[in-house]
């Protein structure tokens, strides 16, 4: 067996400085990411994609219809204005739709916005493919600026029969001083 | 041999510098029991505002401190170093080994603790004040809504932490390498086992803590997103990286409990301890299961209903292994010759009340009853069950038990008695109504409620002082003992008491087994 001191006890005691040192290092390089890739694959949360869906050419499915309704807020402290410009739309499966939602900054300085995305019911979130998100980037805007900021998403054909609603929420953050140099260069 | 018989330096330096597992573990024991006066006085504090309903005493900012540091003080600095002090005073002296196998590490492990909580009780004078986000300090409570104390307290979390590891490696590099000849693993009395599990449970977690409260510095200072989901991070993350540890800390708090239970009830029964090695694998059990049952303390955090599923029945499996645990005791009990001196009173009070907490946890178990009881009362009463009860009573009933030996002087019996009883009322009229508010609906961390808890919460707070004030008792009792109880000679100081301490004189001189003891095929435990 691996010896790291000639004094047993010291020996032992090496050896479990080593797995508490690892047991440090597993919440960084193993929680972390796990959590990620288990809330992505699972849709735990009702995390969707951070990432632009390739469409997959396949039938529209007339026989169903979907409500799917569109929630803004912000986060507490953003001052923006931010509200979907439709409410809610009547999609089939399959079927590619464009909506827009509309952002305002009203105060003097120039800001950046970050939209986080969320659908519920949470087992939806791993069927509803955004191909086009104003949420994969973040947003920046001029004081008193406006802009209508852009989706497209499709509902899988694949959805569960029992759904018949969902709800896409987005929640905006303000990002401006996470953010300030690197918007400024570009 | 001889040739080491010196006795301890003199003065402070013989505290600042000892290596002696004896003075280290006294200067625990001393240290956890001001820290456990200091989180007493937060819970008064506490119960004084909730005596009546309205806003008496103290602005609600500073309950939410009080309840923070009350929880933080009792479990880092009471209840853990309460355990890790006897583990030193107990387990060389109980394998038959002249010293722990790292014995400046102990003394290092001992005296960053005293700083470490130095740092976290500053706070309370700071800008902003103490922090006041509970004891499970969640995200983003903890890293946007702090006060800026908290970085105070994170650096805090990290020396404790420090502590518990050092403290925990030397346990077990002392357990597996410093053993007498002769002593097997299942040999060593149950307190050394309970402690091995749990020192490895310590070894496990607290880096993962310390990870977590990591996380939050770089949130806070370095611009970071662990938590927060402005950058991609997420704040249920920080739940289930608290919880990963949040767990098996409970059991790290409740195991050494376990083992000064099995040493106590076999004493006074005079019997052996029923079910030895089944009390070695429930305890092995426990631990094992402790890491895979985290998020049933998140149940309402919107887990997929499998996920709920999952969890709800791992948990109920706890019950199997604690379960024979309880019977075990019991049945050490049964048809044994017992007497109910102080430390068999304690022990009792203890198999009572933690079975009361443990089915009140089987009951939170069940995930589509606890969306009920999440946050309630009810949470705080069933943890006080296992917390207070479970830990506190059984190291109150070690130190009544082990006093004779470490001192040479024996207790007042009357005297301790009348503080197990009414520590034992006192308790159970606090905690017990505090399952029909939080059934009733009243959440937990409030400083104020609604009119019809008014009568439960004035009991609870009547109870509270009264098991309050039933701890100076305790102190006057021991220093009593130390300064002018009556002596005692007798190396085995209990008559049913078996084991390797009790070989050695009375006191326990200030160097014992610096020539191991044989330990023959009978067992050594009792």
């Amino acid at each position: 067996m691996l010896r790291l001191s000639r004094n047993p006890g010291a020996d032992t005691a090496l050896k479990l400085t080593v797995v508490a040192c690892a047991m440090f290092a597993f919440v960084f390089v193993v929680m972390v990411p796990l959590y990620n890739v288990m809330c992505d694959v699972l849709g735990i949360n009702g995390k969707t994609s951070g990432t632009a869906y390739t469409a997959v050419p396949a039938a529209v499915d007339t026989s169903r219809e979907i409500t799917v309704q569109f929630i803004a807020t912000n986060n507490d402290g953003m001052p923006w204005v931010f509200r979907p410009e439709v409410r809610q739309v009547k999609v089939h499966p399959g079927e590619a739709t464009d909506t827009v939602f509309y952002a305002a900054n009203p105060t003097t300085a120039m800001m950046v916005a970050q939209a986080i995305p969320s659908v519920t019911p949470s087992r939806a979130a791993g069927f509803f493919h955004k191909t086009e998100c104003f949420c994969f980037d973040q947003q920046p805007l001029d004081g008193k600026a406006s802009a209508q900021m852009p989706l497209q998403f499709v509902v899988d054909q694949d959805l569960p029969e029992d759904i018949r609603t969902i709800t896409l929420s987005y929640t905006l953050f303000d990002v401006t001083a996470m953010t300030g140099n690197r918007v400024a260069v570009r | 041999m001889g040739a080491h018989h010196h006795g301890p330096a003199r003065g402070i330096t013989r505290w600042l510098f000892t290596t002696n597992h004896k003075d280290i573990g006294t200067m625990y024991l001393w240290f956890s029991f001001a820290m456990f006066i200091l989180g007493g006085a937060f819970a008064m504090i506490i119960r004084a505002e909730l005596f009546q309903p309205g806003m008496q005493l103290v602005e609600p900012g500073f309950f939410n401190q009080m309840t923070t540091l009350h929880g933080l003080v009792m479990v880092f600095g009471a209840i853990m170093p309460s355990f890790v002090g006897l583990a030193n005073w107990l387990i060389p002296m109980m394998i038959g080994a002249p010293d722990m196998a790292l014995p400046r590490m102990n003394n290092w492990s001992f005296w960053i603790l005293p700083p470490g909580f130095l740092m976290l009780a500053s706070t309370l004078f700071m800008e902003g004040g103490a922090p006041a986000f509970g004891w499970t300090f969640y995200a983003p409570l903890s890293t946007t809504y702090a006060a800026p104390s908290v970085t105070f307290f994170i650096f805090a979390i990290h020396v404790l932490g420090m502590s518990s590891i050092m403290g925990s490696i030397n346990i077990i590099a002392t357990v597996m390498n410093m053993r007498a000849p002769g002593m097997s693993y299942m040999k060593l009395p149950l307190f050394v086992w309970t402690w091995l599990i749990t020192a490895f449970l310590l070894v496990a977690v607290m880096p993962v803590l310390a990870g977590a409260v990591t996380m939050m510095l770089m949130d806070i200072h370095f611009g970071t997103s662990f938590f927060s989901a402005a950058g991609g991070g997420d704040p249920v993350l920080f739940q289930h990286i608290f919880w990963f540890f949040g767990h098996p800390e409970v059991y790290i708090i409740i195991l050494p409990a376990f083992g000064v239970v099995s040493q106590i009830i076999p004493a006074f029964s005079r019997k052996p301890l029923f079910g030895y090695a089944s009390m070695v694998y429930a305890t092995a059990s426990i631990a094992f299961l402790s890491f895979i049952v985290w998020a049933h303390h998140m149940y309402t955090v919107g887990m997929p209903v499998a996920g709920e599923l999952y969890f709800m029945y791992a948990t109920m499996l706890i019950a199997v292994p604690t379960g024979v645990k309880v019977f075990n005791w019991i049945s050490t009990m049964w048809r044994g010759a017992l007497s109910f001196e102080t430390p068999m009173l304690f022990s009792i009070g203890f198999l009572v009340l933690f079975t009361i907490g443990g089915f009140t946890g089987l009951m939170l178990s069940i995930a589509p009853a606890d969306f009920q009881y999440h946050d309630t009362y009810f949470v705080v009463a069933h943890f006080h069950y296992v917390m207070v009860a479970g830990a506190v009573f059984s190291m109150t009933a070690a130190v009544y038990f082990w006093l004779p030996k470490w001192t040479g002087r024996m207790y007042n019996e009357t005297m301790g008695k009348v503080h197990f009883w009414i520590s034992f009322v006192g308790f159970n009229i606090t905690f017990f109504p505090q399952h029909f508010v939080g059934l009733a609906g009243m959440p937990r961390r409030v400083p104020d409620y609604a009119l019809q808890f008014a009568d439960f919460n004035m009991m609870s707070s009547i109870g509270a002082f009264v098991y309050g004030a039933s701890q100076i008792l305790f102190l006057y009792n021991v220093i009593a003992t130390i300064v002018a109880g009556e002596k005692v000679t007798d190396e085995k100081v209990w008559d049913g008491a078996e084991g390797l301490e009790w070989t050695v004189p009375t006191p326990a001189p200030y160097h014992t087994f610096e020539v191991p003891p044989k330990v023959g095929a009978a067992p050594a435990h009792g």
